[in-house]
């Protein structure tokens, strides 16, 4: 293992000291190991709450800030955060209006977040709805699954709902446009290597030179099946097909395209595969509104990419297009 | 040789179960490598280590005290799925133990089956799942079946041990329908359950020092 690391243990704890110490704007509370936007609670404000395993950054602290999440909560590597970190960010970021916690679909995650909200009701009485994102096309969605995995449309929904919020809408309708997105999105990514969790030393699984895996989440867990390595212009067939057999386009409707990088794969492979994404939905009549590349939803150092599809409105678009100023996305201010 | 569990045997059954998931943290992260994400066992061990930190700065005059605090460490300090699983295991098991300092075998089995009940409620998960609850289900009816044959305290926790781990095993052939492993459907096949893995060594630790 090579990593940039001093202990193993101490990786989350001390990437939150950097994090403070090259945002000032933000606040982080280092015991409970959240990170708030410096100005919360905003007052009449639904206030939004994210949070999950480390080891996807930027997600979620990265997209604390106005226009985005009001706090993320950071776990252990690829670990859910715990009931009591929710409720800290709960209590503090509560501006009077209500609190939208943003879980991703994972059987931990939702079990914390679900504790959480219920001792948020209990103790102090806050009005929480909770929004589960599941949007991994590559799991399928029935009796004998966990159901489908979160992934890169949290990154668009968090953008897109905290839009939302900022201009003061009332918290159901906030919670409604969040379901609204994740309804409307589709992903599906796939990994030319492993990655490895410093604690435990060595990658989560091995691939060969010239094999890779499709259908994985963002946990360095294996996907759906391994096979042959093969040309950008096959892979993004194989990630876009699936999506578009699953989330039936219109021919003109409106989409957000993001080709994401999972954490090891360079920015210019991600815009080559942007082209043949594109060329894709092209040939599916199906046209490009926005877009987003680069590593937004990351596991760790594994190369790989993911391509998410949100069918857009003319609303869900100007949401996207209004002021956001985070660590990672950051236009309009 | 007590019939009861008491305030230090349970102290010391929680003890167990933390030099058990010490001794198999490798093999647990080694399993949810194959088909999770490779992090059960320094998960588990980092929850147990912050149970017996609590354990040592704490009073806990009664069996529930105990439990709970056991309950709260590792709802507060494991995080994924098995924080809240086995902390809601241990927070049922010190309601149904209640404010005393011994705990009769009937009720200890009682208790058992409600944090067997708690983990369902929590987790939503049914026998065949290929999860904890193929490891716990099979102890907890061992343990009501060995009583009610007659069996001592200690007995009847060997035989629900020998349950739990034979549930343990019975995993590996199934397909995984809960959890991250669920998503690997038929690739799951093959694999011994991480989570009925430590559940078992929870029940070794009690057949060791219970009774």
């Amino acid at each position: 293992m090579k990593k940039l690391i001093n202990e193993p243990a101490d990786v989350v704890s001390e990437a939150l000291l950097g994090i403070e110490a090259a945002h000032p704007e933000l606040k982080i509370d280092h015991a409970s190991k959240v990170i708030y936007r410096g100005d919360a609670p905003v007052s009449g404000k639904v206030a939004l709450i994210s949070g999950g395993g480390s080891g996807h950054e930027p997600l979620h602290g990265g997209f604390v800030g106005p226009g985005m999440l009001d706090a993320a909560c950071a776990g252990e590597m690829f670990t859910s955060p715990v009931p009591e970190q929710m409720l800290t960010a709960t209590k503090a970021v509560d501006g009077g209006a209500g609190v939208v916690h943003i879980v991703k679909n994972y059987t931990g995650d939702v079990m914390n977040f679900e504790m959480a909200a219920e001792l948020a009701a209990a103790e102090a009485g806050i009005d929480v709805v909770s929004v589960v994102t599941d949007d991994d096309v590559a799991v399928q969605d029935s009796l004998y699954t966990a159901g489908r995995r979160g992934v890169g449309v949290t990154v668009i929904l968090e953008k897109i709902v905290g839009a939302a919020a900022e201009q003061g809408r009332p918290l159901a309708e906030v919670a409604d446009i969040a379901k609204l997105v994740n309804a409307n999105g589709r992903s599906m990514g796939m990994a030319l290597t492993s990655c490895t969790v410093p604690a435990a030393g060595k990658p989560t699984f091995e691939l060969a030179e010239d094999e890779m895996e499709i259908g994985i989440g963002i946990h360095g867990e294996p996907g759906r099946r391994r096979v042959p390595l093969a040309p950008a212009k096959e892979i993004a067939e194989m990630l876009v097909e699936p999506i578009l057999s699953d989330l039936p386009f219109t021919s003109g409707d409106p989409v957000i395209a993001f080709v994401n990088g999972m954490g090891g794969t360079p920015l210019i492979e991600l815009y080559l595969m942007y082209n043949e994404v594109a060329r894709i939905l092209g040939g599916h009549g199906v046209g490009i509104a926005r877009s987003l590349v680069g590593p937004y939803i990351t596991s760790l150092e594994m190369a790989g990419c993911s391509v998410t599809l949100v069918k857009a409105t003319d609303d869900l678009l100007a949401l996207w297009d209004a002021p956001v100023n985070t660590p990672a996305l950051r236009w309009g201010v | 040789m007590s019939e009861t569990a008491t305030l230090s045997g349970l102290n010391a059954w929680v003890r167990e179960f933390a030099a058990l998931v010490d001794e198999h943290k490798e093999e647990l992260t080694r399993l949810d490598s194959a088909i999770g994400d490779g992090d059960h066992g320094i998960n588990m061990e980092r929850g147990m280590a912050a149970v017996l930190a609590a354990l040592d700065g704490a009073e806990t005059p009664s069996s529930a005290a105990l439990l709970k605090n056991v309950g709260m460490t590792l709802v507060s300090a494991v995080g994924g799925a098995s924080g809240p699983l086995y902390g809601t295991f241990f927070l049922r098991l010190a309601s149904a133990c209640g404010e005393v300092t011994e705990v009769d075998a009937d009720t200890f089995a009682k208790a058992v089956r409600a944090g067997l009940d708690g983990i369902v409620a929590r987790g939503k998960a049914e026998s065949g799942d290929k999860t904890m609850y193929d490891a716990l289900a099979p102890a907890a009816d061992a343990l009501d079946e060995a009583l009610a044959g007659g069996s001592s305290l200690r007995a009847a926790l060997e035989a629900a041990a020998d349950a739990a781990e034979a549930g343990r095993d019975a995993t590996s052939p199934m397909p995984a329908r809960k959890g991250r492993a669920s998503y690997l459907g038929e690739r799951s096949v093959g694999h011994q359950d991480p989570g009925a893995t430590s559940a078992a060594l929870l029940f070794r630790a009690a057949a060791s020092v219970l009774g």
